[in-house]
């Protein structure tokens, strides 16, 4: 599947909820089917800044593909984490750079995420485009 | 729950039934994700009367105009409101003289201005300033910008597992090296009261002066800063049902007379040459540039609002609130209370067994309950219990027993969703 495509299944499985706890606890599932990171990676170097609770983030290059592992010590946050990896793990740096993320406003993600916590979101999608820059970058070397 | 900041000054009024006082809050009869919003965010900032919204609407529409500067009528009609608001200020607060009322833009304002013209004057190098754990970031970095601009050094006041402070601790700090102590009224993080009345009590006997930071304690009881004996008194009026964006420092006017400006401008001089300026008078001296009228004349309307409320009316309703939550709250199983004594303003401060603080609040809110959660800009705090933060629950008088069942039953329904 494309990234758009994934990113239409998303906004799919959470159309067929209104009541917001319903969409909250769609988010509690997909947190645990998260792969999660390997302890070892939970130190500062994957620390995302800018997010009120933690999450490690931490990147694979193989094939010409960035794969991620993540985790977050909440459980709604580690459920937009995986959101986040489902759409964004395994694809190449171009299609990471230039993926357009319309999925996180059509579920509704920003507005309800209070300020600090949607920059908590905006952080963990810069850090993923960092990562697909920076490599895009050492493998056109 | 006790207060200890002076005797009961204000005569008890009619008690005025909780429903018709929500009803002088427009914002309280507010949905939130459809539900009715349960606001329990009252240390952060707190919900404004029609009458302070009015007042403010009233200085904009009927007389807005620069003060102290024309000759015309608005300009002398909002002047005179403006220190009709800094009298009842220094009513409110008992202090002895207009001139000891200086307006600011909030307490970290005030803090600011104290930390820099008091450093400037009195504090060198190898000199102490002594703060407690229990401080609030605006109570901590404006000192330790003085001590690196000054070489000073900061000392802190250590607290117990309960978040209170070990007073004999405190004792052993003082020294001649000592030149001011800066405390909060009450924990911001956790609600617990500091006795500041002894705090000073023991800082006098050494002629060391003592700043208070009454954020966090002007909206809960009588505050007497002549009885108290503070040298310094420093709030925010959006935290006492005032506007934001207006803040006060009382100082003894000996320090203020002795004290530089901490920033120049209009209205603070006297005499203005490019050879030498010479300033303003107090309180005048500490206000630079245009200041905010509006919300000074807001919250001169939001105090005697709380007048016309009573003390003992406030006092006694918070008190229950805070009995009938920290009874409730016990009774959940995991859910452990930080800062749970008996002498505390009405704030809880939480966190319940294996559930991220986050979780919880963002459920709470999808709920309509208005809860913080983190460190409350209070970091040192929460490293001192070892926690990462907290939920904190803050309620005032307008708050109900119905909005602390709904707060319940939302913690419930958080264990049953991250259990
Ligand atoms: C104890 C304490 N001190 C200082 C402040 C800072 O107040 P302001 O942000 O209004 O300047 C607060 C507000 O959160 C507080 O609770």
């Amino acid at each position: 599947m494309t990234i758009d495509e994934v990113q239409d299944s998303i906004v799919e499985e959470f159309s067929v909820f209104d009541d917001w706890m319903d969409k909250y606890n769609l988010l509690i599932d997909y947190g645990k089917d998260l792969k999660v990171i390997d302890p070892k990676f939970k130190i500062k170097d994957f620390l995302i800044e800018g997010c009120q609770s933690k999450v490690w983030l931490h990147p694979e290059f193989e094939g010409g593909k960035i794969t991620f592992t993540a985790d977050s010590d909440a459980i709604i946050t580690r459920g937009i984490v995986a959101l986040l990896i489902r759409v964004l793990s395994d694809r190449t740096p171009a299609e990471i750079i230039s993926a357009d993320l319309y999925f996180i406003d059509k579920i509704g993600l920003r507005q309800n995420l209070s300020p600090t916590r949607s920059n908590g979101l905006l952080s963990m999608v810069r850090q993923i485009k960092l990562y697909a820059m920076a490599y895009q970058a050492t493998s056109k070397k | 729950m006790r207060f200890l900041y002076g005797e009961m000054r204000l005569i008890r009024l009619n008690v005025k039934e909780i429903s018709d006082i929500r009803k002088d809050f427009p914002i309280l009869s507010l949905k939130v994700y459809d539900k009715p919003l349960v606001y329990f965010d009252n240390g952060a900032t707190t919900q404004k009367p029609r009458c302070v919204i009015d007042e403010v609407d009233k200085v904009l529409t009927t007389y807005n105009s620069n003060i102290h500067r024309g000759v015309h009528a608005l300009s002398d009609k909002a002047s005179e409101e403006y220190e009709k608001a800094r009298e009842e200020v220094r009513a409110f607060i008992n202090a002895g003289k207009t001139e000891e009322i200086v307006f600011t833009s909030g307490t970290t304002g005030s803090i600011n201005a104290v930390a820099f013209s008091f450093g400037e004057k009195y504090i060198g190098r190898d000199d102490e300033i002594i703060v407690s754990n229990l401080e609030h970031h605006a109570n901590i970095v404006p000192w330790q910008m003085t001590c690196e601009r000054k070489g000073a050094k900061l000392r802190v006041i250590p607290i117990n597992d309960n978040g209170e402070v070990l007073f004999d601790e405190y004792l052993k700090l003082l020294s001649k090296k000592t030149k001011l102590v800066a405390v909060t009224q009450a924990s911001n993080a956790l609600g617990t009261i500091l006795p500041v009345k002894e705090i000073i009590r023991a800082a006098h006997s050494m002629d060391i002066p003592v700043l208070v930071d009454g954020a966090q304690g002007i909206q809960h009881g009588i505050v007497d800063v002549n009885d108290l004996d503070a040298d310094f008194y420093v709030f925010s009026g959006h935290k006492i049902y005032g506007p934001t964006g207006i803040g006060v420092l009382y100082g003894k006017e000996k320090w203020l007379t002795e004290m530089p400006p901490y920033q120049g401008g209009g209205d603070m001089v006297e005499n203005v040459t490019f050879e030498k300026t010479t300033y303003n008078v107090l309180p005048f001296k500490f206000e630079a540039g245009t200041m905010n009228y509006p919300a000074a004349i807001g919250l001169g309307a939001a105090l005697r609002y709380v007048i016309s409320l009573g003390w003992e009316n406030i006092r006694l309703r918070e008190e229950e609130l805070l009995h009938y939550a920290t009874n409730r709250l016990l009774q959940i199983n995991g859910l452990k209370i930080y800062g749970n004594v008996e002498n505390k303003i009405s704030i809880i401060s939480f966190l319940l067994k294996d559930i991220h603080m986050y979780d919880t609040g963002m459920i709470l809110d999808k709920l309509g309950v208005a809860v913080r959660t983190g460190t409350h800009c209070a970091q040192p705090v929460m490293d001192r219990l070892g926690i990462n933060g907290t939920v904190r629950v803050s309620m005032c008088f307008y708050n109900t027993r119905e909005e602390i069942d709904v707060l319940i039953a939302g913690i419930e329904k958080v264990k049953s969703m991250f259990a």
